[in-house]
């Protein structure tokens, strides 16, 4: 692949993988959010095969085939199974509408690209000068978390900032050793599990599984 | 190193084997008595295994497995921190999890989880210390999150779920931006010209730490100060650690309380050599300084006005772990030394409290410091070990917590920090005034008069009166053979062992100094 190719595909990716999280400011349905997470896991996937072209390493191809399993399959299916049981399928009353929210998104943005200045000074290239891009989808991700009020919208929180992280560590460093990337994404997968059974949970105590429900724990 | 060969790798893979064992027993056939004993033997594996990892790391050698497992001096001191706590503890479950299926707190599946789940919750952070990978060490600090997710949640009800919910959204986040973090110190090992593969290697990013890049170093040790900072409950990120120990069985909360914060602080004392080497000092100190006297500052404001007991002492872990922060920030050899000794004497005196607060629990039926009054007169053992274990946790002497915290005072007064002592100081006052008269309330006050039969005065005869309404308690409740009195000696048992301990550690220097003196060389700077 030339060079030239190789660096429209990648900033294609990117800019996928950031309009990605855009959207799920803007959608309010749960499921076109949890689409939109399908999305996200399928350009992961693609820029893991992509950095596997450029370096032919197989083990970027096995991590590939294994980011697209979990990502975009294992996760949002099981994302979707919760929405099922738990009946409600929009985000009712976001902290934060979706005007300013996208406002803050592009805040967010610029934040990402502040922050990240030293980390593309070190090592200037294609993959690195797109690493505003992972950070601002963490800074998307954090958001998400502290502005809705759904549980299911805190587990798509959680989940985009670990796009946002994964795909840092792509771009930066080419995904990072083998026996971390295993650990971390079985811990990944067990934590989505544990917090489908907790909304579960939260459904069977409270009724509903919204945060507001959560007051009685304080000082 | 290879001297110990065979040896070195048995006490390097004991620890994690045992409770394994442990858990996978308690997965095949249930709770069990044995059951519950087995995860007090895999405690003591763990605690025996430290002990012979220090003897053999206490000259500054390392025991080695392969690529992944590694323990120099501090990895022993952590193995015997999480050893000692684990062992008190597993101890207090035994009668703790029979107590809460007599009363009907939770059935046999219920308890059966809990019985798989300590065992592994104390895997992950035995493999969390003996990691030599600092994306295993992440990993395994990540791993206690999912396997205390539902030992938080045990008790079930609002309250559990609302707290569990809390602890693992807050802590998975957390623990996330550690993960970005440590991404970007494998970045920038990456091109310090140690070959473009790069390393997480502990031992060779020490080795390397000079080439690494200052500007990615910085970004990277925030956000691993914010991650593993989550973790320990530092601030900001504090706020799922009062919920989750207050809901907590108590055996758990002694474990989370104890160990689980000292381990992300453990992590934390790692990076730390590595970003002093890679940034400048004065960074880290400001860094770390901050998130210890926020922490302090936070824990003596929640503390005067606290009404839950369990909520106090949740509280006093935060402002413990900050002092042992303070300890990093300092970081010279000394204020390692006693920051470690803190740990270790925080988590015995802490295990002792959950443990202690555990009983008072099941006997008040209240966690409201209100609800709880004239406990000495009442119950004089178990109030006994709770006020013995509260004047250590205040750094009373003789136990060890007064030792280390008069130690980390000099290093911290040593390095010209005097301004940032003084300030800790002034927060440990109204620490101290908070917990003793809080604790002095539920020990000494006057009897509530509900609790008083008609006919027989509180005044009159307070002791037997108790005895006789909780005995008959226990007849209509339990069973009939299962007389009060006893359960409370088998319960304070391990109490008392672990006050034992503590005042052992405050009195004689033998046979801890010589460790920590070794592993004050491995993560301190001068």
């Amino acid at each position: 692949m030339s060079d030239g190719v190789f660096v429209q595909i990648l900033d294609l990716v990117c800019g996928g993988l950031l309009l990605s999280g855009v959207l799920m400011l803007w959608r309010r349905e749960l499921v076109a959010i949890v689409r939109l997470l399908v999305v996200q896991g399928v350009l992961l996937a693609a820029l893991a095969v992509l950095l596997g072209v450029r370096e032919q390493s197989v083990e970027l191809y096995l991590v590939a085939v294994g980011v697209l399993i979990l990502k975009a399959v294992v996760l949002p299916g099981v994302l979707h199974r919760v929405l099922r049981d738990s009946g409600d399928a929009r985000e009712a009353a976001p902290l934060v509408n979706v005007t300013s929210s996208l406002l803050a998104a592009a805040l967010l943005t610029l934040v990402a690209y502040a922050v990240s200045g030293p980390l593309v000074a070190l090592a200037p290239s294609a993959t690195t000068r797109a690493l505003p891009v992972g950070l601002a989808v963490v800074l998307l991700g954090f958001f998400v978390l502290v502005t809705r009020r759904h549980a299911l919208s805190q587990v798509v929180g959680f989940l985009l900032l670990d796009n946002g992280i994964a795909a840092t560590a792509f771009l930066a460093t080419s995904g990072v050793p083998l026996v971390v990337e295993l650990g971390g994404s079985l811990d990944l997968l067990l934590l989505v599990l544990v917090l489908q059974v907790l909304a579960a949970r939260m459904r069977l105590t409270f009724g509903r599984t919204d945060m507001d429900e959560l007051q009685e724990l304080r000082d | 190193m290879t001297a110990l060969g065979g040896l070195g790798t048995a006490v390097l893979l004991a620890p994690l084997l045992a409770p394994l064992l442990a858990g996978g027993a308690a997965a095949m056939v249930g709770w069990r008595r044995a059951v519950a004993w087995s995860a007090v033997a895999a405690s003591v594996v763990i605690l025996a295994s430290g002990v012979l990892a220090a003897v053999a790391t206490t000259d500054g050698s390392v025991l080695v497995v392969g690529d992944l497992l590694r323990a120099d001096a501090l990895t022993a001191v952590m193995l015997i921190v999480i050893g000692g706590v684990a062992v008190i503890a597993t101890w207090s479950g035994v009668g703790y999890i029979d107590q809460e299926l007599a009363a009907g707190h939770t059935d046999a599946r219920g308890a059966g989880r809990y019985g798989l789940l300590v065992p592994m919750f104390l895997a992950a952070m035995v493999l969390a210390v003996l990691a030599s990978n600092l994306g295993v060490l992440w990993a395994s600090i990540e791993a206690t999150t999912i396997v205390t997710a539902f030992l938080v949640g045990h008790r079930g009800g609002r309250k559990a779920v609302e707290a569990t919910w809390k602890y693992v959204i807050i802590c998975s986040v957390g623990i996330a931006l550690a993960y970005l973090g440590t991404v970007l110190v494998y970045y920038s090992s990456q091109h310090s010209g140690m070959g473009s593969q790069g390393s997480l290697d502990w031992t060779v990013l020490v080795a390397h730490a000079d080439r690494l890049d200052p500007g990615v170093m910085r970004v990277a040790f925030a956000l691993l100060v914010l991650g593993f900072g989550t973790k320990a409950g530092l601030v900001p990120m504090h706020s799922w650690l009062p919920d989750a120990h207050s809901q907590a069985p108590a055996p758990v909360s002694a474990l989370m309380s104890g160990v689980l914060l000292s381990v992300a602080v453990y992590a934390l004392l790692r990076y730390r050599v590595i970003a002093v080497a890679a940034l400048d000092p004065g960074f880290v100190r400001i860094l770390l300084l901050t998130a210890a006297l926020t922490s302090l500052a936070l824990a003596a404001s929640m503390l005067i006005a606290q009404r839950d007991y369990k909520r106090l002492l949740a509280y006093s872990s935060i402002e413990h772990m900050g002092l042992v922060v303070l300890g990093a920030a300092v970081g010279t050899p000394l204020a390692v030394a006693a920051l470690l000794l803190h740990i270790l004497g925080h988590g015995l005196a802490k295990s002792v409290l959950f443990c202690g607060s555990g009983q008072i629990l099941a006997l008040e039926g209240t966690t409201q410091i209100s609800g709880v009054r004239g406990l000495l007169a009442r119950r004089p053992v178990l109030a006994g070990t709770f006020a013995l274990g509260l004047a250590a946790l205040l750094g009373l002497p003789p136990f060890s917590l007064f030792v280390s915290e008069l130690a980390l005072a000099r290093a911290a007064a040593d390095a010209g920090l005097g301004w940032a002592l003084a300030v800790a100081l002034v927060l440990l006052l109204v620490v101290f005034v908070a917990i003793a008269s809080h604790g002095a309330g539920m020990l000494f006050g006057r009897p509530p008069a509900v609790t008083a039969p008609p006919g027989a005065g509180p005044a009159t005869a307070p002791v037997p009166t108790a005895a006789a309404v909780s005995s008959i308690l226990t007849r209509t409740l339990v069973r009939p053979q299962a007389l009060a009195p006893v359960r409370t000696a088998a319960g304070v048992a391990p109490l008392v062992t672990g006050l034992a301990v503590l005042a052992v550690l405050g009195v004689v220097a033998w046979p801890l100094d010589q460790l920590l003196r070794a592993a004050a060389l491995i993560a301190g700077t001068p």
